[in-house]
This record gives C-alpha cells, sequence and structure tokens, in this order.
C-alpha cells in the first residue's frame, strides 16, 4: 500500500478474497473496512463469501481455513464481507473478483476463450468495455486487437501498459501475497484513466512474517510454505 | 479526413502547408498556433503534424497503424527518431505531432547514388558507410524494445551528416505493449519487398526481420534491384521462405565479395542464421576488409534447383517460434572488446588478459570480440618508410592476431583494430560508444592503475566514463609459464 501511495493514487478497488489462506483475517478485513470508509471498491472474493459461510462436510485443504477464518473474524467483520458485492462498475468499468460471466460461479478468466466470454458479458449486462479481474494470480491483458477475440499478452512489471478508452480490454492483476509464478513478490496495477495507460507493479513484501503467522495460526504449512516459493 | 488549408487550427497547432499527400496520411509542416494573449511559443525545432486519411474506404488496418505509431513514438529517444511534439484524442482528432526531420530519403539519395555511380563504378565503402549508420540507428531500437518491422527506402532518412533517422512506426512492435496488429489468423503485416520471412507467417516482434529489411536494402543499393521483385501476393511473399535471392555479383560484377557475403547473410531465411544484431551488422560494415568471406560471398551462380526444392519441402512445415523482449535478445549476443596494450607489456598480461577474455566469451555464445589497440600519433610519420602509417598498423594488426591465436573462439567473430590518438582512455570510450559495446577487457597495472593515488589513470578514466561494463584485470600467470608466452 505504501508503494501504490508514492505514485499519487485517487482511489482504491480491492478485487476479492481478502481472507482465505493467510494468517491475519482480523487485521485484514480491518484494514479493507477502513479503505471502504475512504471510498475504496471493495468486491467479494470466493473465500470470502466461503468464510461467511464455511462448508460444513467438505474437509479439503482450502475449507478447513475457511473454517478457522470464520471463527477469527467477529460479527461485524463477518457481516462486512457478507455485504459486499460482486461487482462494482465505475462508467465503461466493471471490478469484478471472478469472471464476469455469471460472477457467484467464479469462473477463471485464465484463457483467450474465457476472456472473450467474460469480456462479452461485461458489454451486454453492463455496458462495460472494460474489465479488471482478480482469482487467477497472474498479471495478464486480454486484449482485441485486429481480430475478433481476446489475444493474450503479458504486461512487464513496472512498464505502463497502453489500454485505451477505446479498446475492449480485460486484466488480471495478480493477487497481494499469493502469487503464482515462482517469484515471492506481491502483485498489483494502477490503471491511469487519463493515460488509458495501467502499470502492473511487483512489490517485495515481508513474506517471512506473513509466513510465521500462518504457522502461529496452525494452518497446514504448505500454506506458509508457498509463500516464498510463489507457488 | 480533406486536405487541410494553410492557416487552419488544431488543438493549437496551426497548419503551414501539406508536405506530403500519401495513401495512408496527410503530412503537414505546423507552428504553434497564437495563444488567447497574442503570444506565440516558438517551438525549438521543425514540426511536422501527421493525419490519417481514415476514410470510409480505408481498411481497418491504417487505423490501427495510426493507433500503433501514436503508443510507440512517445515512447522512443535518441537522435534516431524524430521527437515526439502531441497527439490528438484517437476518439475526437486524431493526429500527431513530431519534429520535422530536414533530410533526404533513402529512396531520392539511392537514385542519386545510382546515378552517379553505376558509371563510374560501385562505391562500396559509401554502401558499407550508409549500411552501417542504418544498423546503428535499428539497433537504438531494439535496446528500447522496438522492432520497426516495416524498414523500406522510404521510411530511412539520411541527414546531411550522414546520420539516419528512422520514420513511420505504424507496423512496429514494442515488447512492452499488446501488439494491436497480432492476430490469431497471423496474416503478413508489412511491405512485400522489404517483408522477412518470419513476418510472412505472421510472427512479430523478432528484431532480426529488421535485419532482413536491411539486407533488402543493402542489396538494392548493391545492384539497383529488388531480391524478391514485389510480390503482390502471399504466395509470392512465402518464395523467401525457402528462396536464396540471385547473388548480388550475378548481377552486378562490381559488388565486392565482403558485399555479397554480408548482403547473404541478413537476407538468410532462417532467422538465427542471420547477423544476431544489428550492431554485429554494423561491425561487419565498418570493417570490410576483416569479414571472413565464404562461399557465400563469392558465388556467382544462385542456389540450385535442387536444393530450393528441398527447402520448399521443409518450408511448408516452417514454424516460427515467437522471442522474447528485443532488448533482451540482442543483450544476449553482445560485443566484448578487449583493450590491448601494445608496450612494455609483460607475458603476464597477456597471458591475464587471455585468460579473462576467455572466460567471458565462454559464457555467450553468439558474441562477438573487437580486439582494439591505441597506438600514440607521433608513433607513426609520413617521412620515415619504417613508420609509415600503414606499416605501423600492420605490425599491431600481426601483434594482436599473434594474441588471440591462443584464444578459444569457436564461433565468435572477432576483429582487430588499431586506434590513433594521444587520449588512450578517451579513445577506448569513444570506441566502445560508437559500436555498441556492451564490456569493455582491459589490463589494470599495465595501463597504470597503481598510479591512482597520483593522477587519474586510464582504466579509471575508462570505467568512470565507459557507456558499459569494464573489467579489469589483473595479473595471474602460473609460474612454470614465465617466460615462454610470448617470445617476442
Amino acid at each position: 500500500m505504501a508503494h501504490a501511495k508514492a505514485q499519487g493514487i485517487d482511489r482504491w478497488a480491492l478485487l476479492g478474497d481478502l481472507v482465505g489462506y493467510g494468517g491475519n483475517p482480523q487485521e485484514v478485513v480491518d484494514t479493507a473496512m477502513r479503505l471502504a470508509d475512504e471510498g475504496a471498491w471493495v468486491i467479494q472474493g470466493n473465500h470470502d463469501a466461503l468464510a461467511v459461510k464455511p462448508p460444513v462436510d467438505d474437509q479439503s485443504l482450502g475449507n478447513s481455513t475457511a473454517q478457522w477464518t470464520h471463527d477469527q473474524l467477529g460479527v461485524s467483520q463477518r457481516g462486512f464481507l457478507k455485504a459486499l458485492p460482486l461487482i462494482a462498475l465505475s462508467g465503461p468499468l466493471l471490478m469484478v473478483h471472478a469472471s464476469a460471466h455469471v460472477p457467484e460461479r467464479w469462473h477463471y478468466v485464465d484463457t483467450e476463450r474465457a476472456a472473450d466470454l467474460c469480456a462479452d458479458h461485461a458489454l451486454q449486462a453492463y455496458d462495460a468495455r472494460h474489465v479488471v479481474v482478480g482469482h487467477v494470480h497472474q498479471q495478464t491483458v486480454y486484449y482485441r486487437g485486429t481480430g475478433h477475440s481476446m489475444m493474450r499478452f503479458e504486461p512487464t512489471a513496472g512498464a505502463p501498459v497502453p489500454m485505451p478508452a477505446h479498446r475492449r480490454w480485460i486484466a488480471t492483476v495478480g493477487s497481494v501475497g499469493q502469487p503464482r509464478d515462482h517469484q515471492p513478490d506481491a502483485m498489483y496495477a494502477i490503471y491511469d484513466e487519463t493515460a488509458g495507460r495501467m502499470t502492473f507493479h511487483r512489490v517485495s513484501y515481508d513474506h517471512q512474517a506473513a509466513a510465521a503467522a500462518i504457522r502461529e495460526a496452525g494452518l497446514p504449512e504448505f500454506f506458509a510454505e508457498r509463500l516464498a516459493l510463489g507457488k | 479526413m480533406k486536405l487541410l488549408k494553410p492557416g487552419e487550427e488544431i488543438d493549437g497547432f496551426e497548419i503551414e502547408a501539406c508536405l506530403h499527400a500519401g495513401g495512408m496520411a496527410h503530412i503537414y509542416s505546423v507552428h504553434f498556433a497564437q495563444s488567447a494573449n497574442g503570444m506565440r511559443r516558438e517551438p525549438e525545432f521543425s514540426m511536422a503534424m501527421k493525419i490519417p486519411r481514415m476514410t470510409a474506404g480505408d481498411g481497418a488496418e491504417n487505423i490501427v497503424s495510426f493507433e500503433v505509431e501514436q503508443q510507440i513514438l512517445p515512447s522512443l529517444t535518441g537522435p534516431h527518431v524524430p521527437r515526439f511534439v502531441a497527439a490528438g484524442d484517437l476518439s475526437r482528432t486524431s493526429y500527431l505531432v513530431m519534429e520535422y526531420v530536414k533530410a533526404t530519403t533513402l529512396e531520392t539519395w539511392a537514385e542519386n547514388f545510382h546515378k552517379e555511380n553505376f558509371q563510374t563504378g560501385l562505391h562500396d565503402r559509401a554502401i558499407a558507410r550508409l549500411g552501417a549508420e542504418l544498423a546503428h540507428a535499428i539497433h537504438s531500437l531494439h535496446k528500447q524494445n522496438v522492432c520497426h518491422l516495416d524498414l523500406k527506402p522510404a521510411n530511412v532518412l539520411i541527414r546531411p551528416n550522414g546520420k539516419v533517422v528512422l520514420l513511420d512506426f505504424g507496423l512496429s512492435c514494442h515488447a512492452h505493449y499488446p501488439d494491436l496488429l497480432a492476430e490469431e489468423l497471423r496474416k503478413a503485416v508489412g511491405s512485400p519487398a522489404w517483408i522477412a520471412p518470419e513476418q510472412v507467417v505472421g510472427v512479430r516482434g523478432d528484431p532480426r526481420s529488421d535485419i532482413f529489411a536491411i539486407g533488402v536494402m543493402l542489396y538494392e543499393l548493391a545492384t539497383g534491384e529488388l531480391p524478391f521483385g514485389e510480390p503482390a501476393t502471399t504466395g509470392g511473399m512465402r518464395q523467401r521462405l525457402w528462396m536464396d535471392p540471385a547473388p548480388p555479383r550475378k548481377r552486378n560484377l562490381n559488388v565486392p565479395e565482403w558485399l555479397q557475403e554480408v548482403i547473404l547473410k541478413c537476407l538468410h531465411p532462417e532467422a538465427a542464421k542471420r547477423y544476431p544484431s544489428a550492431a554485429h551488422l554494423a561491425m561487419d560494415l565498418r570493417n570490410p576488409e576483416q569479414i571472413l568471406i565464404t562461399e557465400r560471398g563469392r558465388q556467382l551462380k544462385g542456389t540450385g534447383f535442387k536444393e530450393h526444392f528441398k527447402r520448399w519441402i521443409k518450408a511448408a512445415g516452417m514454424h516460427y517460434q515467437a522471442s522474447p523482449l528485443a532488448s533482451r535478445q540482442i543483450k544476449e549476443v553482445p560485443i566484448l572488446m578487449v583493450a590491448l596494450p601494445h608496450a612494455d607489456v609483460s607475458d603476464a598480461t597477456w597471458y591475464s588478459l587471455r585468460e579473462a577474455v576467455d572466460r567471458s566469451l565462454g559464457i555467450r555464445p553468439g558474441a562477438r570480440l573487437a580486439c582494439v589497440t591505441v597506438i600514440s600519433p607521433s608513433d607513426t610519420s609520413s617521412i620515415e618508410s619504417d613508420k609509415s602509417e600503414s606499416s605501423v598498423h600492420r605490425m599491431h594488426l600481426a601483434r594482436m592476431q599473434q594474441w588471440s591465436q591462443a584464444l578459444d573462439l569457436h564461433d565468435h567473430q572477432i576483429s582487430f583494430h588499431v586506434l590513433e590518438a594521444s587520449d588512450v582512455a578517451n579513445a577506448l570510450v569513444t570506441y566502445a560508444q560508437g559500436n555498441e559495446v556492451s564490456m569493455i577487457i582491459m589490463g589494470a597495472a599495465t595501463h597504470g592503475l597503481q598510479m591512482q593515488r597520483f593522477v587519474a589513470t586510464v582504466p579509471i578514466k575508462v570505467a568512470m566514463e565507459a557507456p558499459c561494463t569494464v573489467i579489469l584485470v589483473k595479473q595471474d600467470v602460473p609460474f612454470e609459464f614465465l617466460g615462454t608466452l610470448n617470445d617476442e
């Protein structure tokens, strides 16, 4: 957040999955609540939904943490997560955790086909030409060039990418703290609406402290380990 | 868009005159319009405005390529591109304002060149000089992660001082930006006469595609003809995936072998067999006498039918790999430079420098080596015959060649250069700058590093001012080799 603030941002958008794998859910939700008060868009992710209502009989690795997270959170925090919207709209820009195609089904936008579906839905249902998405833990741009379907582009961290207003595009901005590309650095992106440019960033953070919190909480070792490995 | 009249205004720019009404765009000379308070801003340089025609009849590609240029031009810096001034909002009025470079296009230059030179014999040195400047300009784009992909004589400007400026980035590809011209069907994007084979099958973003286009232009300059003609169909363009053009010497016997060697290397159907970077090409063109001439350079007959037929079969299934970032690709094939001392040098120094060069080349396949020595202008004399410039240079070249004998060169290209200058450090740094050198290797002791306490020594001056990494080699020689290494 300090890195983004230094770039002079006007408004935050948190694209969901505030909680789920981490060892400090209370702290995270409190921060999100504070940001929301200050005008941030906060979107619900699948892990947030799970934490509100953990599955009863499913004991898979991911879901076991949902119960733990649920127990950690206070009533107001759970209420906050529960009340989060699935989408937010700002002019031609749609913000959503997973695909705009049936958001509550949490479809991944990880292929050009999925991007096509997502973009078409965004346009039809919300009249949105641009979509920013979380869910997949990767930084990717899908854009429409001269062809008829979406093309995939992998941005270079720190290099501004032209994403002009008149074009249709989708950006998956990656995740803060759960990268999957074998580098531990956190991912986020800044969109400059006036210039029509998005810059994807990688920022180092104290992933050892985050891992320690996970271990201290007694969560599975795997969740602590993967932070440093970035997978 | 209809033609604008002098005096008309767009976003604070006032039209002076129409410079060019091309198929894709109109180009006007412009100046800053008078502002409300009656003041007029004076520009630092002449300006030109480019406005796409974009009438209903024009294809979508015209509009997209204008958008591509509008994205890429502002990102480029350096003396080889027109300076960017302003861009219009694409959804309202599209335009680009940039520096108006007063220079001749290669198109015009080549016409005059042919008129003057085809009677008097070919001026191959002039072609080499121009080619080197062109390659140098392209290299500066590649370093900025941009591949031009539409190089042709109309897009190359030559300033009166011989330096080259590149125009028209409408089909270019910036590795940091989504490529608007790429599409799933992978069709050919480029100008048929100059397009590289991999572009024909839709691969965009390989810096070596630009090397191919330089090859076409050099071919044209040397022979007056295009190597593959100007095909009108995709099938015609696909020819270059398997066909070698007629050797330039077949069309013009005045073309020297070294120039043919260079041209045909640029025009190789496989990108990996061309020059790996424009800097390598520039270096060859600056040192024609050091080019290793193979059968390719000597041949007068073209490639035979049988060979072409084999390659035609192969080309049907040709698959080109998409390339990584342009800047990374050219970094993998650097030019290393070793500064060899020429006087008072111990065996140990020669040995240590050779060790260091061997190690540095060993981990960089495809790198090339330039061996440089700086001699004082007083070493040569125009009066005494044994000190004549050429004989002194020959002596130093021979010494360097002898030094290089024991190097493990594999497929590394090597060349030797004698510079005459009184300021050694400055000569080395200037040479490194002019030749896109990525690393300088030099001896520490021989250049007086131990005197640094008292005066600014050559190694420290070079290290401070060089545009690249500098390795200072300290002597280290096994005792048993002492006295056996350099029997001069």
